[in-house]
């Protein structure tokens, strides 16, 4: 067997595990491991400028490939720099395994330089972290970090390393292990087939049902079954802001977004419907609004494969745990086998309030108030530019919500939002990650002027590697959706969400070797984006200036049902 | 309702962290908490009272599950069980108190461990009740120090909670 040193170990038993690329930042307590990086070539690694993009590069990679993203960050100020964008993958359930370097064995515990309790702070945002005791135990400390972090409900791994266990010159028999078992984790890998029957007949009886689609039917890779269940049966199907893309945006059946932000019709359909088959949605407080007044009329089947996901903010009254994509071919064979006949006057009358719904509103948003531009016109040009294909990397705030209502995303992996933490800075490194990956594919940056300052120093590390994504800022001068509750509920007491001092972005791209342009005129809009996206090999920063007051729109009422939305300004359902 | 929930896990550093954290972290209440190793040295057994209604019970109980050291556990007060706690307690004996102090101590089966000129030290083992009730017949002005162990628990009969 091989000799290798602790640090050679770290390194072989990723390029073992098939990593490609890591992104990381290097420091004291990784030196050993900086330069047994430096002496192989089969991991890549990316410098970033801060350690939150590295986390976000690789959290992206995940959600675009499905496959864990890899980190690498020091100790101490490293490490806290990541923690945020720790925290963003554990929201969206996104696999990641992220190295830290600890301070040398013998400090631990006497605040020496550099030192932080990685293991302790991390605990609350990830799916399980560990710390390395002896350098023997890194290629199996790996390989469960990985086995971990991409089976059950994916999550993110912290493996902690003090400096001692890479120390070059101790060295020690390396073997990478197959698999791994670890008989205190063993995720579900079928749902009960009785749950499942029962499931489908409810569904097959439902009078006004609804498919809600959540994050859980992409991550487990189960978009084209739950689309053929979908138009098997010709039912409405809802997509969460996690499940975009799971089921197409563009086709009939689909009503959009729910929630706080959702669509008329996906949120009347949902709080007037009898069944709700809900594949892999947690039914977060941004969905449900007031659980208490929660579709009063819906019978509700939840397939997660999270058990605790299941009957936490509602009550589940047909509760199914285990393999999203397994659950769903089990549903098809037995919908498809079925003698109960489908309620079609039922499901005509439900399609036609539907549609009803639908008509009120549509998507629709006021031009006529306003000089300037409306972001949602930017959102639907960049849509309509890039045919709908892109892949879309989002920050937080009005443009995201934008970006979530007027992209229509047909595949799944394409929209790549932080949707439970809502990282501002996010949606740069994001689109970072995926370009790298994906060369050949055209990756987006929707942002704002607020967000994109949040990490604004990766267009360095874009230069370097040659990232040439698109960057499309949606410039309110604000920050836009504190404004936007601001007006709604502080009587436009526009405390602190003003973004003064703006940078002059054009300048700002090009100092980093970058492409800027400005577009204030509809009229330029599209060409402007079609020149832009014509520079196939060059990083393109497009400063879109846009009305300052617009809201979000539909918005849910607090503390009211689903139902219960403003449309605009001026008028409520 | 008052839950006695038992988890069989890994006995490694961190573990108990973990389970400790979960309940600050999700705003449970832990009541009492004991730990300790089982036969098994690489697994540990512990038990943890909580108060909670049936929808805050389940998630404690299923997010204790996802706990990847947790290797099993079972909620006592959903079947029939043995509570047991451990309470070591100083009471002031001067004069007739001494002879007040025993018979109480004898009608509750509990010990006399240790003795000086003015302190009873008494050992007594028991539901959590029955500690509860024996603190309340001293009265609180001889209570000097009270040590409970929190509680222990298993379930009757042929049932075990093992790997
Ligand atoms: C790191 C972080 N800090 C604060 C917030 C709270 N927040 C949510 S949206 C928002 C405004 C975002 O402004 P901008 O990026 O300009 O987007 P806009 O809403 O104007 O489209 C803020 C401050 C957040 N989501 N993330
Ligand atoms: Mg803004």
């Amino acid at each position: 067997m091989e000799l290798l040193s602790g640090a050679d170990m770290v390194v072989r038993s990723l390029a073992d595990e098939g990593v490609e690329y890591i992104y990381g930042y290097p420091g004291g307590a990784l030196l050993h491991i900086y330069d047994a990086i430096f002496q192989q070539d089969k991991v890549q690694h990316i410098l970033v400028r801060h350690e939150q993009a590295a986390t976000h590069m690789a959290d992206a990679y995940a959600r675009a490939t499905g496959k864990p993203g890899v980190v690498l960050v020091t100790s101490g100020p490293g490490a806290t720099n990541a923690v945020t964008g720790i925290a963003t993958a554990y929201m969206d359930s996104i696999p990641m395994v992220i190295i830290s370097g600890q301070v040398m064995s013998h400090l631990i515990g006497e605040d020496a330089f550099q030192e932080c309790d990685m293991v302790g702070v991390t605990r609350p945002v990830v799916k399980h972290n560990m710390s390395i005791k002896s350098p023997e135990e890194i290629p199996m400390a790996l390989k469960k970090a990985f086995y971990i972090a991409s089976t059950g409900r994916p999550g993110p791994v912290v493996v902690d390393i003090p400096k001692d266990m890479t120390t070059p010159t101790d060295r020690f028999e390396y073997s990478y292990p197959e698999t791994v078992k670890l008989r205190s984790y063993n995720p579900v890998s079928r749902g009960h087939s009785g749950q499942i029957k029962k499931a489908v007949e409810l569904l097959l009886n439902a009078k006004r049902p609804v498919i809600l689609v959540g994050g859980g039917a992409i991550s487990a890779n189960a978009s084209d079954l739950v689309t053929e269940l979908a138009q098997k049966l010709n039912y409405p199907v809802i997509n969460t802001l996690m499940g975009l893309g799971a089921y197409p945006g563009t086709d009939r059946q689909f009503l959009g977004m729910p929630g706080m932000h959702g669509s008329v019709e996906a949120n009347m359909a949902m709080h007037h419907s009898d069944m709700i088959l809900n594949l892999g949605s947690r039914l977060d407080d941004r969905i449900t609004n007031a659980t208490e007044k929660f579709c009063p009329t819906a019978k509700l089947v939840h397939v997660d494969i999270d058990p605790s996901s299941i009957s936490k903010t509602v009550a589940a009254d047909v509760p199914i745990v285990g393999p999203l994509d397994s659950i769903v071919t089990e549903m098809l064979k037995l919908v498809k086998a079925s003698k109960i006949e489908l309620d079609t006057e039922a499901h005509d009358a439900w399609w036609q309030q539907i549609e009803e719904w639908r008509g009120r509103h549509g998507g629709r948003y006021r031009t006529d108030d306003s000089e300037q531009m409306k972001p949602q016109q930017v959102v639907e040009t960049l849509c309509k530019v890039t045919k709908g294909d892109a892949y879309v990397c989002s920050d937080v705030g009005q443009h995201q919500m934008f970006a979530a209502q007027y992209y229509k995303f047909n595949k799944p992996r394409r929209w790549i939002n932080s949707g439970g933490l809502g990282t501002m800075g996010f949606g740069l490194p994001a689109a970072m990650g995926v370009k790298l990956n994906f060369p050949d594919e055209e990756v987006v940056c929707i942002t704002g002027e607020g967000s994109i300052q949040m990490n604004i120093q990766e267009l360095s590390t874009c230069s370097q590697y040659d990232l040439p994504v698109k960057v499309v800022c949606l410039n309110n001068q604000s920050l836009g959706m504190v404004r936007q509750w601001q007006d709604l509920n502080y009587e436009s007491r526009h405390s602190q969400s003003y973004m003064k001092s703006l940078p002059d972005f054009v300048k700002l791209v090009e100092s980093y070797g970058h492409v800027g342009m400005e577009v204030t005129k509809l009229e330029d809009l599209e060409s402007t984006l079609e020149e832009a996206f014509a520079m196939k090999d060059r990083l393109v920063f497009i400063n879109v200036h846009v009305d300052p007051f617009e809201h979000v729109y539909p918005m849910q009422v607090p503390k009211a049902s689903m139902r219960d939305m403003w449309l605009s300004k001026t008028e409520r359902t | 309702m008052r839950h006695i929930i038992s988890v069989l896990m890994e006995n490694e550093a961190g573990a108990l962290s973990r389970v400790v954290g979960l309940f600050a972290q999700r705003n449970y209440n832990i009541e009492t908490l004991t730990v300790a190793p089982t036969e098994d040295p690489t697994l540990s057994r512990l038990t943890l009272t909580t108060f909670g209604n049936d929808r805050v019970i389940e998630q404690i109980t299923k997010q204790l599950n996802k706990l990847i050291e947790v290797v099993k556990l079972v909620d006592l007060t959903e079947g029939d069980h043995i509570e047991r706690e451990l309470m070591l307690i100083k009471v002031k004996a001067v004069g007739n108190q001494r002879a007040e102090v025993l018979r109480n101590v004898e009608i509750f089966r509990a010990q006399v461990v240790d003795v000086s000129s003015t302190v009873y030290t008494v050992q007594l083992v028991g539901s959590s009740k029955k500690l509860d009730a024996f603190i309340e017949v001293i009265e609180a002005a001889n209570v000097l120090e009270v040590v409970r162990t929190g509680v222990s628990g298993i379930s009757r009969g042929e049932k075990v909670l093992s790997l």
